[in-house]
């Protein structure tokens, strides 16, 4: 039987960097999970962009807690769709992405995140594009990933 | 810029078996109901994912039903979100369990992934959880879902609907996917 839950890649930076691309993602899945676990050289947004979109065609609604407050926020219109806030301290992402090869409607992705020295938070983020995703770029603007940062990309293949 | 992934140049097989698919629906046209019938008890836990998309215009509950139970046995707490303020609700003696909220616009849908834990297990109440939501760019919802069906005696689950309105005027439509997949302990 092929594999339902499948490693499509994975890397561990040996260096600091801002960017890690995954690219040339086949369109036989039904849906991607994109999981991140890393931290960054300061406290930083790190934001995807499918398909090299940077046009302002992402938004997102969210929510978090603090440790003080539990809050929704949302952003619209914005250039990137931000997955994940970081500091020195270590934060996990897990990002879902169903029917991302579907050509008929906009991609809805789902975050799941948590960084111990920041807030605990999850959101529902929109790309608004009918095209499949074919490529993924997760980036940090003004900071680096720490060395030792890793981010695998899976798929999920439906019958 | 470092770490370019060439999608499948580094590619790893998971252990065959541990996560499977039982069944996919995807509709083309309207549909009032989704079932999964006939589940097998040889797995450990179910994840239910998708995408959904509803006839009504408005934002729509979509529901989950375990082997056709429509008596008051069903509870679940939320975690929610608007963009604007986070709240909380609950249900204490539903005749189904809230899963998932949708508004459907064409093409736009809501993204949901539940997992339903021990699900064959005659000794325990069934607890599922939920992530689930839509954005509009402007407006939308997030919604972290928590539930217990408590139907006793306790069964194991081998019957799965979903549905916006379980016989009323509300439909899933053209666009929405749902799959059932299986997973090993």
């Amino acid at each position: 039987m092929p594999a339902t839950y499948e490693n499509i890649a994975t890397t561990t930076l040996s260096t600091n960097g801002t960017t890690v691309n995954f690219t040339s993602i086949s369109s036989t899945y039904t849906d991607l999970i994109l999981v991140v676990d890393c931290s960054t050289t300061g406290a930083q947004d790190i934001n995807l962009r499918f398909n090299s979109d940077s046009g302002s065609n992402y938004s997102r609604t969210y929510f978090y807690g603090n440790g003080t407050s539990a809050l929704s926020a949302r952003e619209s219109n914005q250039n990137v769709l931000r997955a994940l806030y970081t500091t020195t301290t270590r934060g996990v992402s897990i990002v879902q992405i169903n029917n991302y090869a579907n050509t008929v409607t906009n991609k809805t992705v789902l975050t799941r995140f948590g960084d111990s020295g920041n807030a605990t938070a999850a959101g529902v983020g929109l790309w608004r594009s009918t095209a499949a995703i074919n490529s993924i770029s997760i980036f940090a603007i003004s900071e680096n990933f720490v060395s030792g940062s890793t981010f695998t990309l899976y798929g999920i293949k439906a019958a | 810029m470092i770490g370019n992934i060439l999608g499948g140049a580094m590619g790893k097989v998971a252990a065959q078996g541990d996560y499977e698919s039982i069944a996919t629906a995807t509709l083309s046209s309207g549909q009032n109901q989704i079932e999964f019938a006939n589940i097998s008890s040889a797995y450990q836990h179910l994840q239910i994912r998708g995408v959904v998309n509803s006839n009504s215009g408005a934002v729509d509950n979509i529901y989950m039903r375990f082997n056709s139970d429509s008596a008051s046995n069903y509870s679940w707490h939320a975690l929610s979100g608007n963009g604007t303020s986070a709240s909380s609700a609950a249900g204490a003696t539903d005749a189904s369990m809230l899963i998932c909220r949708v508004r459907g616009t064409g093409t736009n849908v809501s993204g949901f992934v539940l997992d339903i834990l021990d699900y064959a297990n005659t000794n325990k109440f069934k607890t599922i959880r939920s992530l689930s939501g839509f954005d509009e760019n402007g407006s939308g919802e997030l919604w972290f879902w928590s539930g217990v069906w408590r139907k006793s005696p306790i069964e194991a689950v081998s019957n799965i609907k979903i549905s916006p309105s379980f016989g009323g005027a509300t439909n899933m439509i053209a666009n929405t996917r749902i799959a059932l997949y299986g997973i090993k302990g």
